[in-house]
């Protein structure tokens, strides 16, 4: 590549008249803060005002840092460079903080449930606001880190192409990572807009609206320059999950601020409809992110880990487009039995019921891959991981239809059951699937033969299996617990049990829930434990790379 | 594309692949299973008869939106109305009694006294149980509503004024009130003064140890306490001022806690139920809490 050293040529890395607007875009951004700041009526947005300046103006400091470090390294070596690995390395990473953030809000939202003297009569650390905190850091901020950093790896190796842009990439990581600390940061302050998965206020939405449209535009500009005549599977997902999102969110998030310089707006929609509005969106958040994000990355790191094709190409391309076509119906059925009109319930529950086998064929691709390859889920933890959040997703996705069905969410409505049925799914599908992800990245970003030890990985694997069985068979048991006392009726027509009494009746499972939480925690932490030994290079004494060594003492055939 | 020969073909199932490799995953040519796609379609069957029964599909008519209203006619609201009414209906008889008659005739009355009951367990548990206890066990603060100790009484009269007007609530004009007076807060007491009647009220109940303070604690008590409490401190209804010397105590007998009494006063709230719940319920918890062990 001589041509790199030519004259008038660009280095790579240096300032162009696109990194200069978005330096001035972060300068302008960081002095409308500023006046925000000054202005702001109420402490929260202040805070947040601040925040949003320093992080822009560090985003500003950034981008000049590069120039002057590309300068200094000179045109040589850069074009070497192929795809862009080092945004994919940093959301692994952010993905492994969030992710401890988020379980261990977990354990402590599902502590103060069954003790609930660990509210400690605080504001700061009220069940109340940390349960958002808790959904968001492991959806948004665990899962979501999860699946930009595993789309950025997968767009750019089933396209054969570079990651677009050079400061797009990072300007979506940082930006999502800026919208997490602003939204998290909210919670605790006690800003919300009160719409469960969406609670973050209008100028994090905004914000949002901004990074994710950048996101959008990163993934399909690297698709476009793709080196592949097709678009594979992985990416059909990931591009619906991304356009989908910012669909969801833009139409969720409709909403007039109180002032400019409040952190208080009101919904556009009133009442039934933002309800409607609302589901549509909660449900299809579930839809969208954490399902067919997640099959994107399923059906890349599943044959690639199993070294097999995948099962069929058909099922494939049938079970997207009519999972996209019915999931989006399906959201009315969170809302049965309330001012919502029946035909809309009507609606919201077929849909769901058509849309099990769609669900299904994810499933059904995911575990016939491995056919011919079976004898792996013995000898390789990853794999096992991998296949057994798809059994997961199989069950929750059976789960929800049967939820969905008017005579048993009449039972299953409002209780524990629905917290277990999303942490079948959240636990054992996303969860699963990303940690599989995750230990297979870890190596083969940092470039390390293999991890630091397999045997932790099994460890991890049976401590949150077990974790998992824990949470979600005492939810089963006090959801349905909790139903039936709740419509218990004496001989005169009189409820049976107040509702005091049913809070009582659920201490146990809630005990039995957290202990689940822990298991599950502790999983992850052996989890960071073996990826930060990996990236130092480590390898466990007593687990020697032993094959390697034989198929490198082999000759070559 | 499955019927191009170039289509390798895969080792380990002898199904063809698709022909596209990417980053080294290729995709077989599998049929979809017959099963998947046959649930599949039952599932889009049943839902469209599913369509037909019930109300499904909103539509612009010349009379503005309305909906295909199934061939059964179900109406959510129409349902929910049908079912508690039956269930209104199926005691509506003894509620109205329940409501009219004298709360000592329908206590006679069996029949009557079962419907009371359980109406007044379940209002119990949904209105009184979050401070008196899914038990009316009570707690600190709390009166237990189990035993025969009463403040403001326990006759079949005194429970239906409480119930209906509470205790201090100032919504009500004609509720319960007294003052237990805070003597520390308010400077009417020393400390010390505080401390020697804390040691005549345990006298009250064989407790004290110091029986000088005590007899000092006795004076004040003559000055300040008697025209609620007594001069034998067994407390008044009238006023509902609670009796010093048996072992129930609402906010704690030992000496710290009468010391914080006296210091800094008393005065629990319990809201007027008039206002909130129907005469048939009131009465019917009335008997209730009266059945409960301590009634009069």
């Amino acid at each position: 590549m001589a041509a790199t050293g030519a004259p008038g040529h660009r280095i790579p890395g240096t300032m162009t008249t696109a990194s200069w607007a978005v330096v001035a875009s972060l300068i302008a951004g960081a002095l409308l803060f500023i006046v925000i700041a000054a202005k702001a009526q109420d402490a929260p947005m202040a805070a947040h005002a601040w925040l949003f300046t320093l992080a822009f103006a560090a985003g500003a400091l950034a981008i000049g840092q590069r120039h002057f470090n590309a300068l200094e390294r000179g045109p040589a070596a850069s074009e070497e460079v192929h795809y862009n690995d080092a945004v994919v390395k940093a959301g692994v990473i952010a993905t492994l903080f969030w992710g401890i953030a988020g379980f261990l809000v977990g354990v402590v939202i599902a502590s103060q449930l069954a003790f609930p003297a660990l509210n400690f009569d605080t504001n700061f650390l009220n069940f109340g606001r940390l349960r958002p905190l808790h959904t968001s850091a492991v959806i948004f901020a665990f899962g979501g880190n999860a699946l930009i950093a595993t789309s950025f790896y997968v767009v750019q190796r089933t396209s054969r192409a570079r990651l677009a842009g050079d400061i797009a990439p990072w300007f979506v990581f940082w930006g999502y990572q800026l919208f997490i600390v602003v939204a998290a940061t909210g919670y605790l302050m006690g800003v919300t807009q009160s719409k469960e998965y969406a609670e973050p206020e209008w100028y994090a939405d905004i914000w949002l609206t901004i990074v994710w449209v950048t996101y959008l535009l990163v993934f399909m500009a690297t698709l476009a320059r793709r080196r592949e005549p097709h678009i594979y599977v992985a990416n059909w997902f990931y591009l619906a999950f991304i356009v989908t999102i910012a669909m969801l969110h833009i139409g969720n998030n409709l909403a007039i601020p109180e002032t400019w310089t409040s952190s208080k707006s009101y919904a556009l929609f009133p009442g039934v409809q933002d309800a409607l509005i609302q589901w549509w969106y909660g449900h299809n958040a579930v839809g969208f992110f954490l399902t067919a994000g997640f099959l994107g990355m399923m059906y890349y790191f599943i044959p690639k880990r199993a070294e097999r094709p995948v099962y069929s190409y058909r099922l494939s391309i049938i079970h997207f487009w009519s999972l996209i076509f019915l999931y989006i119906w399906a959201g009315p059925h969170h809302l049965h039995f309330t001012a919502l009109p029946d035909w809309a319930q009507t609606l919201g529950m077929t849909f769901s019921i058509m849309l099990w086998m769609p669900s299904w064929g994810g499933m059904i691709n995911g575990l016939m891959t491995l056919s011919g390859a079976w004898d792996k889920l013995r000898t390789d933890p990853v794999i096992r991981m991998l296949v057994v959040s798809v059994a997961f997703y199989g069950m929750s996705t059976f789960e929800g239809p049967v939820m969905s069905i008017k005579a048993v969410n009449s039972l299953s409505h409002y209780t524990d059951w629905t917290v277990g049925h999303v942490h079948s799914g959240a636990l054992g599908w996303v969860g699963f699937v990303s940690f599989g992800a995750i230990y297979c990245l870890v190596p083969w970003l940092w470039k390390r033969e293999r991890l630091y030890s397999m045997a932790l990985v099994s460890w991890h694997f049976w401590i949150a299996t077990l974790g998992i069985v824990l949470y979600i068979t005492s939810m089963w048991v006090s959801g349905i617990l909790q139903g039936l006392m709740w419509r218990a009726y004496d001989a005169q027509g009189f409820l049976e049990y107040s509702f005091v009494e049913t809070v009582e009746a659920m201490h146990p499972f809630y005990v039995i829930r957290a202990l689940g939480g822990l298991l599950f925690l502790t999983g992850a932490l052996i989890m960071v434990y073996n990826c930060w030994m990996t990236i130092k290079g480590r390898v466990r004494e007593s687990e020697p790379l032993q094959m390697p060594v034989r198929a490198a003492a082999q000759p070559a055939e | 594309m499955s019927d191009s020969p170039k289509n390798e073909i895969d080792d380990v199932t002898g199904v063809e692949t698709t022909g596209h490799e990417w980053d080294g995953i290729r995709e077989l040519d599998n049929p979809m299973p017959k099963w998947w796609l046959y649930t599949f379609y039952a599932c889009i069957i049943w839902s469209f008869a599913y369509w037909i029964v019930m109300p499904a599909w909103p539509y612009l008519s010349t009379e503005g939106w309305t909906y295909t209203k199934g061939v059964i006619g179900y109406d959510q609201r129409e349902v929910v109305a049908r079912e508690l009414g039956a269930v209104a209906e199926g005691r509506a008889d003894e509620m109205q009694q329940i409501a009219t008659l004298a709360l000592e005739d329908t206590a006679a009355d069996p029949t009557l006294m079962e419907v009371s009951l359980a109406a007044g367990k379940a209002a119990f548990g949904d209105n009184c149980a979050p401070c008196h206890g899914s038990g009316a066990q009570g707690s600190w603060g709390f009166p237990n509503l189990n035993d025969d100790v009463w403040l403001w009484g326990g006759t079949l009269g005194d429970i239906h004024y409480t119930l209906t007007h509470g205790i201090r609530w100032e919504a009500d004009d004609n509720t319960r009130q007294n003052v237990m007076m805070a003597y520390g807060r308010d400077g009417v007491l020393t400390r010390r003064e505080i401390a020697d009647v804390a040691e005549f009220v345990l006298a009250l109940s064989g407790r004290a140890d110091d029986a000088e303070a005590a007899t000092r604690g006795a004076e004040i008590f003559g000055e300040q306490c008697v025209t609620c409490h007594g001069a034998d401190g067994q407390g008044n209804r009238e006023l509902g001022a609670p009796n010093l010397t048996d072992a129930v105590w609402l906010y704690g007998g030992e000496r710290a806690s009468i010391i914080e009494s006296v210091s800094n006063g008393r005065s629990g709230v319990m809201p007027a139920w008039g206002g909130r719940l129907d005469a048939g319920t009131i009465n019917a918890l009335t008997l209730y809490v009266h059945s409960l062990g301590g009634g009069e």
